[in-house]
């Protein structure tokens, strides 16, 4: 094969001409970042609520909860996202579609309906390691909380939860990790993110494997930074006794 | 309010149908290469000589800190070029099946191999100890004793493996072969009817992986009974 390799290209202005190519790069990681961040938001306060409520007595809620998680665990994420960003605006109720479709500029709406999307994808995953932290707990500890007259909300609140959430830590940083390779499958809806400017820079330049490289290693390095510092968390947040404490 | 139309459905029956047999045939490749190769790197890399757990390694990781996205870009990139070039086949010959195949092989190879590689340190080391006192060697015992008994215990999690591998496959949207996802998309794009079709394809995929799954559920639950007893 005769390749021409390249590595300046990284350096020379990009077609947009405010920028270089390294400049889309950069612009591309902070989107991914930005789109994982906050759709891990979304994914931990869902995912503990609907986590919690699939430990609670109250069939109806359990019930509620359980559907919750087939449904959001057994739609590929790619149709999950078309759902989001091309069907929801249209069955909305006029106005709210209409206000979506119309007063949003494009960008924003790619990236609220990424977000979202990945927020209820991974709250599921959250979800059912909440209910396992929760579920791990021995069974007296519930029971004294409400013999010491704890409501069972209270009993939740002060009890179980603070409990299952230092245990979950080390699952939930699989699931950080996930929505960061998750991402990339919103460059399918035309969200510049990482993958999307790799590819958008191959149009562009003729230099894939460069581009391609260059976007492999920044996912590695995510994957780095990410597992470092949960480490960090995993050690601080370990409870003394458990398989794994100190 | 919307108004719904499903007419282009019906219609579209066999398109979708030939896409759903893309999809599956992409999972059925992947499932049975993946596990193959994963065994293999599951065994390379508990094994004590140390270049080979380090390509093992260093496989398992690349491969799962690298979105399937990016995966798939680099696959239809290069693997197209390799086949042409090796079979000297006609620049215009359709290789993105093939592309595909061997990208998400490749890929899934990486997960088969921690959870195998799980099932395989799950069962006692007396189990080795023993077969070697047998006299059997190290791939006799592997073959003979571990790999057996690892294996029932780790069907559970292959197949829902297979579940999720199912469901990635959508992604070779991105190569516009036509799968059930890129089939329905194709229609409703064509038709105006991008709403159906799209919840039509999760209707779908959702009633499949959700039957798999409990099925997954009840097998797990008949193996969990039988090691009880």
């Amino acid at each position: 094969m005769n390749y021409q390799w390249n590595w300046g290209i990284f350096l020379s202005p990009a077609a947009s001409g405010d920028s270089t190519y390294l400049g889309w790069m950069l612009s591309g990681l902070q989107t991914t970042v930005l789109l994982s961040l906050s759709a891990w938001l979304i994914a931990l306060a869902l995912g503990s609520l609907m986590g919690v409520l699939r430990t609670v007595p109250n069939k109806w809620l359990s019930g509620l909860a359980s559907a919750y998680v087939e449904i959001f665990r057994n739609v590929p994420l790619l149709v999950q996202l078309f759902i989001w960003y091309f069907v929801l605006p249209e069955l909305l109720p006029a106005s709210l579609g209409d206000a979506f479709k119309q007063k949003l500029d494009p960008v924003t709406q790619q990236f609220v309906s990424a977000m979202v999307c990945l927020g209820f994808f991974t709250s599921a995953r959250v979800c059912e390691q909440v209910r396992a932290g929760i579920n791990s707990l021995p069974r007296g500890q519930k029971n004294a909380g409400l013999a010491l007259g704890f409501t069972l909300p209270q009993t939740y609140r002060h009890v179980l939860l603070p409990m299952a959430f230092r245990l979950v830590v080390p699952p939930l940083t699989s699931e950080f990790l996930n929505i960061f390779k998750n991402s990339a499958v919103c460059s399918t809806i035309g969200l510049l993110e990482l993958a999307a400017q790799g590819r958008q820079l191959v149009d562009y330049t003729a230099q894939p494997y460069e581009s391609f490289i260059a976007v492999t290693l920044l996912y590695v390095l995510i994957n780095v930074v990410v597992m470092t510092l949960m480490r960090h968390l995993e050690n601080k947040t370990r409870v003394p006794g458990y398989l794994g404490g100190k | 309010m919307y108004d719904f139309d499903w007419s282009s459905i019906p219609g579209a029956l066999p398109f979708l149908w030939d896409g759903m047999k893309i999809s599956l045939e992409i999972t059925v490749t992947a499932v049975i290469f993946g596990i193959v190769w994963g065994t293999l790197l599951a065994m390379l890399r508990l094994s004590p000589v140390k270049p080979l757990a380090w390509f093992a390694a260093g496989y398992v990781n690349l491969f799962r800190s690298i979105p399937l996205v990016m995966v798939l870009l680099w696959f239809f990139l290069i693997v197209p070029q390799l086949l042409r070039s090796f079979f000297n086949l006609d620049p215009n010959t359709d290789v993105r099946l093939t592309s595909a195949m061997i990208g998400f092989a490749l890929f899934e190879s990486a997960y088969y191999s921690e959870i195998i590689r799980a099932g395989i340190q799950s069962v006692p080391k007396g189990q080795v100890a023993a077969a070697s006192a047998l006299g059997m060697s190290y791939s006799q015992a592997m073959r003979l004793v571990v790999l057996p008994q690892a294996f029932r215990n780790m069907v559970p999690l292959l197949l829902t493996q297979a579940i999720v591998l199912f469901q990635d496959t959508s992604l070779v949207y991105m190569s516009a072969l036509a799968d059930f996802f890129g089939a329905a998309y194709k229609v409703g794009d064509r038709d105006g009817r991008l709403v159906e079709l799209l919840l039509f394809a999760g209707v779908v995929y959702f009633l499949i992986c959700f039957a798999a799954s409990q099925l997954v559920r009840r097998y797990q639950k008949k193996l969990n009974a039988h090691v009880a007893h």
